[in-house]
């Protein structure tokens, strides 16, 4: 089965340019799109995901939050946290949360190695 | 930023709105920088109204006086940027980014300058982060503070006449552990919004490319 890869931003234009940069790395992959936590947690309880990644600053729960909260459910998951806003305290978080960190823009190349290391992680896994 | 009767389209505002966000969350890591705490964020909100409009929106919020550092921006499009405090919190904030090495009697007269100084920095670094993702220059001008009664913070002065609508963006924001908090706003102009508009969507089609056609 194809991997698939859950894309959670309050913004649709970020959620096409993380989902491009995603087909561009691994066009294999099957990608899914939510526009806030509440919408990521619903599809999560409709059906499993082996990626995520994750908007930082959401309206409602951010996306250090939802990555702790996904972390409790799925301790080997590969997640990512995505954000412009590099203050010591959201990396720590992400970094407790084992979470990878993404700098916002996302482009190919700031993602690939997140997607590297999930595709590593996965392989290893199965 | 629902119900906003702007001549952007859904994903034009998405974009506006996420284009903002980057910038500014880049500004807040320079302000934990200068401050040694982390500085919390609100997600932007997007509003057209009139000048007085923008201002009631802010302070019907706070019962202080604020203060507002003003940078005014010119190029492909313009407006002002502001760095707006309750002016209580601005000897807290000559504490905080002079790390407490500066004697309490001087603090009080170095208010100004560390007003203005910050603002300049956070300020900036949004306009820029904008300015390099729309790939057009910005000019900015020197920090101007303003110190005025609340329904007078936009306003450009008594010879700009009519209160227009214009766009208004703003984010607040808090320092842990400090007691400072306050907003970063934005103001631009209707005619300078078609300018924006067209940067904007050249800002869509160079990122999401092709897979523009499949919207």
């Amino acid at each position: 089965m194809a991997t698939s890869i859950l894309i959670v931003d309050d913004s649709k234009l970020a959620r096409i340019v993380v989902g491009k940069a995603v087909a561009a790395i691994r066009p294999g992959w099957e990608r899914l799109e939510a526009g806030s936590a509440a919408e990521a947690l619903e599809l999560l309880d409709r059906r499993d995901v082996d990626v995520v990644i994750l908007d930082y600053n959401m309206p409602g729960q951010n996306g250090l939050e939802l990555a702790e909260e996904l972390r409790q459910r799925r301790p080997d998951m590969p997640i990512a946290v995505a954000t412009a806003n590099i203050q010591d305290e959201i990396i720590a978080r992400a970094r407790a949360a084992n979470a990878a960190f993404v700098p916002k823009p996302i482009t190919e190349e700031t993602l690939r190695p997140f997607l590297l290391g999930a595709s590593l992680k996965l392989s290893q896994s199965s | 930023m629902t119900g906003v009767p702007l001549a952007l389209d859904e994903l034009e505002l998405d974009a506006l709105t996420e284009l903002v966000n980057i910038g500014v969350s880049r500004a807040a890591a320079s302000l934990r920088t200068m401050v040694g705490e982390q500085v919390f964020l609100s997600v932007p909100s997007l509003e057209l109204v009139s000048r007085t409009k923008a201002a009631v929106l802010i302070c019907e919020r706070e019962t202080d006086n604020l203060v507002a550092v003003r940078q005014d921006f010119d190029g492909a499009f313009s407006g002002q940027a502001l760095l707006i405090f309750p002016e209580a919190n601005s000897l807290e904030l000559v504490r905080a980014v002079t790390g407490g090495i500066v004697a309490e009697d001087q603090a009080h007269g170095l208010e100004d300058e560390a007003l203005t100084e910050t603002a300049n920095i956070v300020l900036n670094q949004c306009l820029a982060t904008l300015a390099n993702m729309l790939e057009r220059p910005l000019e900015m001008s020197l920090p101007q503070i303003v110190r005025s009664e609340g329904a007078r913070l936009f306003e450009l002065g008594p010879a700009a006449g009519s209160d227009a609508a214009v766009l208004f963006l703003y984010i607040n924001f808090a320092i842990h552990n400090r007691n400072i908090r306050g907003y970063i706003a934005m103001l631009m102009d209707l005619p300078s919004l078609e300018a924006l508009r067209s940067l904007i969507r050249d800002f869509i089609a160079r990122v999401i490319g092709s897979e523009t056609a499949a919207l």
